[in-house]
């Protein structure tokens, strides 16, 4: 029996250490500890899950548990993961360990930034445990306001507007949602019985469809946000181009998850009868988000912006496989939350690193740089690739299946958008081979570039972690697929 | 009446003996030992409260006129404790050489104001109402205007004693209709006797009216911001906190009890005061450069807040508006104590003069950031708790579009809390404010508020113990 507050722990445990070293320095090696330590537990519970998986146990969610908080609102301490729940805890232990090695060189208030950091991380791990509308909307904030002081403090560029900007943009989607939490919880218990906030006892009722048609948009709108829904997408180009990089990676690659897993378990999974009747409408916004995010990152010249927008394509493609409502799709969607995670954490990681070599992010001012960091660029190349859908990669997996799901819809509308949706992947292979060209080949331009260093022994850490998951799901998605399909199906049963 | 009746009204025997004490030990102690002094009264007033939080029995004596129960001993509790950490909070102001001789003039007006709002919380009578309003308000004044001989102290003293008169006679207006119709004060049998008719909703609105000075809602507010700004730190606190809950816990009362079955009238006029008052205050707070008149529009804005709960006529509405002071407390005092250390130290009142603060006084800066998130309503520090219940209050009754315009305007104050920790986090100066460490009770009473912002949100025996005994209010109609 697996218990999921160590999750919690760890990260806790390492946040107290990190505020009692001595010397500043010493933050990064608890930190890295911690993380370490954190990842290891992480895999320690995905094979737990398979194995009482194998053994038979088909309880909607394992390792369950419950304690009540607050007697007098029904609002209790209650986790468990499924295997949606568990590829995401996986994903965040890899890019958060990424993120601790890819920042180890941090020179400003060290301790802070691990700190907050770290803080950023609980709130996320919390999150995907969590299965308490209350404690779950707790830690969603949790993991969003480290962003502010991460952002305002270590930043770069115009970090203080971008800073702002991201974070009210995020907490007013977060207070929206607030409200359809509250509409939900009120709404638990159309017979009489006691409301509650615990997702699995609401999943058993039918809340009224009048008061699903007002919440749905509210909930959906609160999480879409933090997925970068067109049109509230436009903190996301500006928060990733200013943040420092770990947080630019944990950001794009987890935080921007949690909209799309928060759609998932309580937009469509409480209340299936809106999200079918409003789906067609949401669709035009996600997949004009998917277009013009693709188209905007062809125009962009600044590596951080190419994929902030490539990132606001690629969630939305997130967003795009949920609302189709099928099982593969949805089986994409998911797919897709880890497979993105970890190719847009690998490619900001890589920015960061050349950034701070060469001092500059326009792609027009390098070139080469495949002759100089041989390691770095071919690592580049292979995150490329991996995000334009290159077979034997993860992006390729996620893509297929969501596609697949959207165009097996037999409305002509359905099959329109999904046309649509899928000429972004052409786009998407012009930026990204562009840049590869472009910054990569040709010959050394500026001669002081002859002297610069490929990866340190960090670094080299931190993207390998992150190249093995690429491949490793690329080459075998399949368990990693059936975990999904068989957590899938009490959503596809309430969506018939 | 017997010695065991007097007993129910132990809190304001005690601050009585208390006020008596002090009086005389300021003549006791001489005029070297005024520090000693100070930690005397502060003791003094520390068992008083610490004494309040022993069971008590509850009753009620003179025919009704006093009322007493755990809703009333808890609400006075807040009051008591704030009133300690405000003390703990000006020993920097007392120490200074022109308020040292005037400390214990200073504790007599205070501990008569807490003696006043204890009757008033407690009165079952709009005679006991009226007097304790009055001994909570006029000294007040006097506080506010404490720094004589600066003109905008004085200006303060004379704008809240005016403004006091001048709400007072409303609220009595108000009184004398409801005793016209029903002609009785008791609120009980007022409460029985009161039908739909419109004197008696006339009524109901001047009360209110009278009450919303001292709430400071929109829009009678505009005595806020300059009274807060002239008076002196730590009485500008006890302002924000202990006399602002004090006003609120009696509107609980009053509308519950008196005005229960005009419920639907108040309802919606509470309703718009809720959308103008967060409103305004919130887009007047986002233009402040003064920390204290920053913070009194951020306390307008919270005022509105609180009426979410008010909203709700039930024991639950009632323990979220009673929770959420406590936490407000908390959160609010963090903040004034931090401004009035800086205050006290270097006599900079702008938060321009805050950048850089991080760097040179890093643990005041925390606490300043863990107050701004706590106003702002950001886990996991207590004021996300205290507004999360106040939005699920007002969502029990249905008002989802108002919680949805409360919850819009909270990012809007999330703004303006956000600038004041950039200022002291992100931008930097050439000339911070220069590292200084706080006097004794300054620490005590920053370690009890943070204490409080971190705790008191996961202890949820505190909300439910307040859910209990609020359904006092209740269940005796």
């Amino acid at each position: 029996m697996y218990n999921l507050n160590i999750l919690l722990l760890v990260p806790i445990l390492t946040l107290a250490g990190i505020m009692f070293v001595k010397d500043a320095r010493n933050a990064r090696v608890v930190a890295a500890i911690g993380m370490s330590v954190q990842l290891v537990l992480v895999f320690v519970l995905l094979y737990m899950y398979l194995a009482e998986r194998n053994a038979g146990n088909m309880e909607e969610v394992l390792f369950y548990q419950d304690i009540t908080w607050y007697e007098s609102l029904k609002i209790s301490y209650t986790i468990g993961v499924d295997g949606i729940a568990v590829g995401l805890i996986v994903l965040t232990g890899i890019v958060i360990f990424a993120g601790v090695f890819a920042s180890w060189l941090m020179k400003d208030l060290v301790k802070e930034f691990f700190f907050w950091l770290i803080l950023l991380a609980t709130g996320v791990f919390g999150f995907f445990i969590s299965l308490d509308l209350f404690i779950m909307f707790v830690f969603f904030e949790l993991a969003v306001i480290p962003m502010y002081l991460l952002i305002g403090i270590w930043g770069t560029g115009p970090k203080e507007y971008s800073a702002m900007k991201l974070t009210l943009m995020l907490m007013g989607a977060s207070a929206i949602l607030l409200v359809g939490i509250l509409g939900i919880y009120f709404n638990s218990a159309p017979d009489g019985g006691a409301m509650t906030f615990n997702i699995i006892e609401i999943s058993k009722v039918n809340i009224p469809i009048a008061a699903q048609r007002f919440f749905f948009p509210m909930v959906f709108i609160g999480f879409g946000v933090i997925s970068a829904l067109f049109p509230f997408h436009t903190w996301s180009p500006d928060g990733h181009a200013s943040a420092p990089t770990a947080v630019s990676m944990l950001h794009a690659g987890v935080l921007m998850k949690l909209g799309g897993y928060g759609v998932l378990k309580v937009a469509i999974y409480l209340l299936p009868e809106a999200a079918g009747e409003m789906a067609t409408f949401f669709l035009i916004f996600v997949a004009i988000g998917v277009i013009y995010g693709a188209l905007s990152a062809v125009m962009q010249r600044d590596l951080k912006y190419i994929n902030a927008y490539s990132s606001v394509s690629h969630v939305g493609l997130i967003l795009f496989g949920l609302l189709m409502l099928t099982k593969t799709a949805l089986d994409g969607a998911v797919l897709q939350m880890i497979s993105h995670g970890l190719i847009t954490a690998l490619f900001f990681a890589l920015i960061g690193m050349i950034y701070g070599r060469t001092h500059t992010r326009m792609v027009n001012e390098m070139r080469g740089l495949m002759k100089v960091m041989p390691f770095l660029s071919v690592a580049y190349v292979i995150a490329g690739l991996a995000s334009l859908g290159l077979p034997g990669l993860s992006g390729f997996v996620a893509e297929l299946a969501i596609f697949v799901g959207a165009f097996s819809h037999p409305e002509p509308f359905y099959r329109v958008i999904t046309v649509i949706a899928v000429s972004s992947i052409v786009v998407a292979a012009v930026y990204i081979l562009r840049v590869v060209a472009k910054m990569l080949m040709e010959g050394v331009k500026d001669e002081s570039y002859n002297d610069l260093t490929d990866a340190r022994w960090h670094e080299k850490l931190s993207v390998i972690s992150l190249l093995l998951f690429i491949a490793a799901i690329g080459l075998a998605p399949l368990w990693l697929s059936d975990m999904i399909m068989s957590s899938l199906e009490p959503i596809i049963m309430r969506l018939n | 009446m017997s010695f065991s009746d007097i007993l129910l009204m132990r809190n304001e025997l005690l601050l009585v003996a208390a006020t008596v004490v002090i009086l005389i030990a300021d003549l006791v102690f001489a005029a070297d030992q005024r520090k000693q002094f100070y930690y005397f009264s502060v003791f003094l007033i520390f068992i008083v409260a610490i004494t309040g939080l022993f069971p008590s029995e509850s009753g009620s004596i003179f025919g009704g006129m006093y009322e007493t129960g755990g809703l009333q001993i808890m609400m006075k509790n807040i009051l008591n404790f704030s009133t300690l950490i405000v003390l703990l909070q000006s020993w920097g102001w007392f120490s200074q050489v022109k308020q040292q001789k005037r400390i214990g003039e200073f504790m007599i007006l205070l501990l008569s104001t807490l003696i006043g709002m204890g009757y008033m919380i407690s009165s079952g009578h709009f005679l006991m109402f009226y007097l304790g309003l009055e001994l909570a308000t006029i000294p007040l004044a006097a506080l506010a205007a404490y720094d004589y001989y600066k003109s905008k102290s004085a200006e303060a003293g004379i704008k809240l004693i005016l403004l006091a008169a001048f709400s007072s006679g409303i609220l009595l207006f108000g009184i004398s209709l409801i005793y016209g119709i029903t002609g009785t004060l008791y609120f009980g049998e007022a409460g029985q006797l009161i039908n739909g008719s419109t004197l008696s909703v006339l009524g109901l609105v001047l009360i209110f009216t009278g009450l919303s000075f001292k709430v400071s809602l929109v829009p009678f507010h505009l005595w806020t911001a300059d009274v807060y700004e002239g008076s002196p730190i730590n009485v500008t606190s006890y302002l924000s906190v202990v006399s602002k809950g004090s006003a609120v816990f009696i509107m609980l009362i009053v509308l519950n009890t008196v005005f229960a079955s005009l419920n639907d009238i108040w309802d919606t006029l509470i309703y718009t005061i809720i959308i103008i008052t967060i409103t305004i205050g919130n887009l007047f707070a986002i233009r402040q450069r003064n920390i204290k008149r920053f913070l009194a529009f951020s306390s307008i804005a919270q005022a509105g807040f609180i009426m979410l709960g008010v909203i709700d006529n039930s024991a639950f509405g009632v323990a979220t508006v009673v929770y959420f002071i406590l936490v407000y407390m908390f959160s609010n005092l963090a903040a004034f104590g931090v401004a009035s250390a800086i205050s006290a130290e270097t006599g900079k009142e702008s938060i321009d003069d805050y950048k850089g603060f991080y760097g040179t006084n890093p643990r005041l800066s925390l606490v300043m950031m863990l107050a701004m998130f706590s106003l702002a309503g950001i886990p996991p520090v207590a004021g996300f708790f205290g507004k999360f219940f106040l939005f699920t209050a007002a969502a029990e009754k249905g008002y989802y579009i108002l919680v949805l315009i409360a919850v819009l305007n909270t990012i809007i104050s999330l703004y303006y809390y956000l600038l004041v920790i950039k200022v002291m986090f992100i931008e930097k100066s050439d000339s911070p404010i220069q590292f200084f460490s706080s006097n004794l009770p300054m620490k005590i009473s920053l370690v009890i508020c943070v204490l409080g912002l971190v705790i008191t949100g996961f202890t949820s025996g505190v909300f439910d113990y307040m859910v209990a005994v609020s359904d006092q209010l209740f269940s005796s109609i």
